[in-house]
């Protein structure tokens, strides 16, 4: 038996002790937003929070979290949705496939906490998540339109838009 | 989750249009024989509304429901449809969702949604006629169920909104409130599509249906699909290509935490089901396994590349597209001849969803959740190894996370996850692959090889060029019925006389374009691109190569040769003049250019790109322009190319598989790598619809990608890479 609390809720589990976070979040906790992407901690597809620090979940053995650490996942975010980089993220329909937006908003989130206006940069060197739809220039983006910066020459409409 | 609905006399939709196949790189799949009357599909859950037909249903609340065939996997396919239907319906924008019917339910109505294939960037353009045409027929419907009514003619009426006004009584309605009667009415037999210069919703960058839901982890993905009682599989397939399972000893792990069942997939594979997918893969892990590894255990990368070389300059091979007399022209005395050779690797999809399908099987049918780019054809499959009828079968779909034509080219896993089922009848088990199994079984890029031999004339004008491709054929391995004598056509991309898809821009008096045929035992596979990836980087750095021979400005050299293709040399003209082509470029900023015709769209790419003393890539900017005829959400347009960019330039800078011992050597992100956001290049588009075709938009762009990258390379250091990736380059200046 683990105890864990997720979003602020605490869960009695039994699982393996060596079992992975992001599959204990996934399968005995049952939320899915969480999600597995290569399970050697590379593509960040896993990103949650632990105290407040982004972790790569799938390398993440559950016996290493202590009951009273705060493990927060998309879900837990905000309660409707409405983080800043949650609404930044909609209003520039940074997502295609959507599958890697939860580690990469969760990383953002980590990094925001730690740095409230970071530069290009600092998004660069801290945003270290895989996306293979080439979300990229929009994550950037959003993530500057959430600390309430001006989202710079990333354009995310075109500039010419012809006759239909 | 459970679509489906109930067989209905509204399938007037289900026309030639909707039902034609005959696409170059579809599939054969079984379906005309299966008759309704076998068909037990029940009916879409929740939609209690009679629909208007087959495209959409509009609830007395107000919401309007459009139906997609076509999938979502990140390219907005499920947005722009909608806004195609929603625009013909003239409802509210802002009371549109969607649904996908399941391909079963497609089959027991005589295909009234047409095809369900999402590849070949023609999720918009195969299907915009007929689905308009059903947006149309409702709205219709509803303004005479209204008129009905009021007892007025239906001339007399119009929609805006979902709303219906009555001009001369001033009189109005909405949609919900009419849609019962409406759909009592007889369809219109024929209906008048709008202008496209009089849309309203479709044409314009409205925001994506399926955004909110990728914010907050609501969004249930294939890998996230739960249910009562459902046990979960982990597997592993012979590593090497054709290789089987020789044995494995379920005792050793049948004890272990959770572990259910160790059961063979066919006579290539080995599963272990478990309580939990961790359990599962942890059991599997710790299976002793014996491969048997078959005929290709000492298959390398050279042999494959040897055996490539060879084929560059055989006798015998299939002729793309040909003009005059190349040999002639090469052997003209005066004329200056030019060759190189480049060769691009096998590469893999990596869909960041890692492949998976759930399946419960029982002694009568077998209903498989899963993402796929054709459910017809994971239909197929499905039934196939279950061993039971089509219409005995379904496949209920969810939004992939990426496809990129990995879920189009192989349905293995669902193939996989139904003989796992099989063995446990009643329970639903889900497959999810590991990483490592997704890279080694994946459905690789092509390889090949090209050999290029241009003939300039004493005026440095190109008179002759003979383009050899060798290499590997993905319609050979994977849909042979659609080889002509056995020439693959799908291996021309980009470089064709004639049709709409991909025509060569450049007029050129003697040309030979020919593909000798080699294919290697690996898998191939539709890769976003497909073959126009490595003939756009082929031709268009051979262009540059022969402009800097000729001694002429690479643009000006290309504007020549296009111009007899305006469209071609339109989008090329576009980037050039935004990037500043010919003005100076910022110190230590050097640029390059290409264009292509691919997937039925005119595209361009300006690369800006510096190197460093030591040899350090930095690609700065890439403007990159896109003529798709129409465009029915610019933004998204925007979005593909940014990310068909990163898509072509990781391919570029990083991506190849290689083979020793009959196997892939790399598998997870550690030895493939992916392009992250510190190496992507601001990306400025230029969305330029010039009416009056329909051409793709997920793919065309990613092909001119790399060959502007590359001629910038050149520019900036002198050098020329001719083989992909770049991490096996010295970028030093020459």
């Amino acid at each position: 038996m683990v105890q864990l609390t997720v979003n602020g809720k605490t869960h009695d589990v039994e699982v393996d002790p060596d079992t992975p976070l992001l599959w204990v979040i996934r399968e005995q906790i049952g939320l899915t937003g969480t999600k597995f992407g290569c399970g050697i901690a590379q593509c960040g597809a896993c990103t949650v929070h632990l105290d407040g620090v982004a972790v790569r979940s799938c390398v993440t053995p559950v016996n290493s979290v202590a009951p009273e650490q705060q493990i927060v996942t998309i879900e837990g975010l905000s309660p409707d949705g409405a983080h800043p980089l949650q609404k930044a993220w909609v209003a520039l329909d940074v997502p295609q496939c959507g599958y890697c937006q939860s580690g990469q908003i969760m990383a953002a989130a980590a990094l925001l906490q730690s740095n409230q206006n970071p530069s290009d940069d600092d998004i660069n060197a801290e945003m270290t998540n895989i996306c293979r739809c080439g979300t990229y220039n929009r994550i950037r983006a959003a993530i500057r339109m959430a600390t309430g910066a001006d989202t710079g020459s990333n354009e995310t409409r075109p500039k010419e838009v012809g006759r239909g | 989750m459970t679509i489906a609905f109930k067989p209905s006399r509204r399938d007037f939709l289900a026309g030639s249009t909707a039902a034609a196949g005959g696409l170059m790189l579809g599939f054969h799949i079984p379906f005309n024989a299966v008759s309704e009357a076998n068909a037990a599909t029940p009916p879409f859950a929740g939609t209690a509304t009679p629909e208007l037909n087959a495209w959409v249903v509009v609830k007395p609340d107000e919401t309007v429901v459009i139906r997609i065939a076509r999938v979502e996997m990140g390219q907005g396919t499920l947005t722009g449809l909608a806004q195609l239907v929603a625009e013909e319906l003239d409802c509210d924008w802002s009371r549109v969702t969607t649904e996908y019917p399941s391909p079963g339910q497609n089959v027991a109505r005589n295909r009234v949604w047409g095809n369900f294939q999402t590849a070949g960037s023609r999720g918009i353009r195969d299907s915009q006629d007929y689905v308009r045409k059903g947006g149309a027929a409702a709205r219709v419907m509803l303004i005479q169920a209204a008129a009905n009514e009021w007892k007025v003619p239906a001339s007399e009426c119009a929609a805006e909104k979902g709303v219906i006004t009555h001009k001369a009584s001033g009189r109005t309605t909405t949609y919900g409130k009419v849609t019962l009667a409406a759909a009592q009415l007889t369809p219109p037999a024929e209906v008048t599509l709008k202008d496209p210069k009089d849309w309203k919703i479709a044409g314009k960058s409205v925001n994506r249906l399926d955004t909110p839901d990728k914010t907050n982890g609501k969004l249930v993905y294939s890998i996230d699909v739960t249910m009562p009682g459902m046990l979960n599989a982990a597997i592993r397939e012979c590593p090497v290509f054709g290789g089987k399972v020789k044995s494995f000893d379920a005792a050793a792990v049948e004890k272990m935490p959770g572990v259910k069942r160790v059961v063979a997939v066919g006579d290539t594979g080995v599963a272990v089901v478990a309580d939990t997918w961790w359990r599962a893969k942890t059991a599997l892990d710790a299976l002793p396994v014996e491969w048997d590894d078959g005929p290709n255990a000492d298959v390398s990368s050279e042999d494959i590349a040897a055996t490539l070389r060879e084929g560059l300059d055989a006798t015998d091979a299939f002729v793309g597209n040909q003009s005059g007399d190349v040999k002639a022209s090469l052997a003209k005395p005066g004329n200056k001849v030019v060759e190189a050779v480049y060769g691009y690797p096998f590469q893999h999809h990596v869909t960041m969803e890692p492949m998976n399908a759930t399946a419960l099987f029982t002694a009568d049918r077998c209903e498989v959740w899963t993402a796929t780019q054709n459910a017809e054809a994971a239909l197929a499959t499905a039934s196939t190894a279950a061993g039971l009828p089509i219409p005995q079968c379904d496949v209920h779909r969810l939004h992939l996370g990426g496809g990129f034509g990995r879920r189009s080219s192989s349905h293995d896993y669902v193939r996989q996850a139904v003989l796992i089922a099989k063995e446990m009848p009643g329970t639903p088990v889900k497959l999810i692959w590991t990483r490592e199994e997704d890279m080694l079984h994946g459905r690789y890029h092509p390889v090949t090889q090209c050999k290029l031999t241009g003939a300039l004339d004493a005026k440095g004008d190109l008179d002759g060029l003979h383009m050899r491709i060798s290499g590997q054929s993905i319609l050979a391995t994977i849909n042979p019925q659609a080889l002509q004598n056995g020439r693959d056509p799908a291996t021309f991309q980009g470089l064709n006389a004639g049709g709409a898809e991909g025509v060569l821009g450049y007029t050129i008096p003697n040309l030979l374009i020919d593909h000798a045929m080699r294919n290697p035992p690996v898998p191939p596979g539709f890769w976003r691109g497909v073959n126009n990836n490595q003939n756009a980087i082929y031709l268009e750095c051979f262009m540059d190569e022969l402009a800097h021979a000729a001694g002429a400005d690479p643009l000006e050299f290309r504007r020549k040769l296009l111009v007899n293709h305006p469209k071609h040399r339109a989008v090329l003209d576009a980037v050039a003049e935004k990037a500043g082509w010919g003005k100076p470029a910022p110190e230590g900023v050097f640029r390059g250019l290409s264009q292509q015709m691919g997937f039925g769209s005119y595209v361009a790419a300006c690369a800006e790109v510096s190197v460093s003393d030591d040899g350090k890539l930095k690609i700065h900017r890439i403007v990159a322009a896109t003529d798709s005829g129409h465009a029915v959400n610019p933004q998204q347009i925007a979005a593909q190319v940014e990310g068909s960019f990163v898509y072509g330039l990781t391919a570029l800078l990083h991506g190849e598989i290689t083979v020793k011992g009959g196997r892939v050597e790399q598998e997870n992100f550690d030895t493939y790598p992916m392009m992250l956001m510190d190496e992507m290049p601001e990306v400025e588009t230029i969305v330029m619809p010039s009416g009056g075709f329909w051409g793709g938009v997920g793919e065309p762009t990613i092909f001119v990608a790399a060959p502007a990258v590359l001629n910038a390379i050149f520019a900036a250091t002198g050098k020329r890479i001719r083989s992909v990736p770049l991490t096996k380059a010295d970028l030093r200046k020459a």
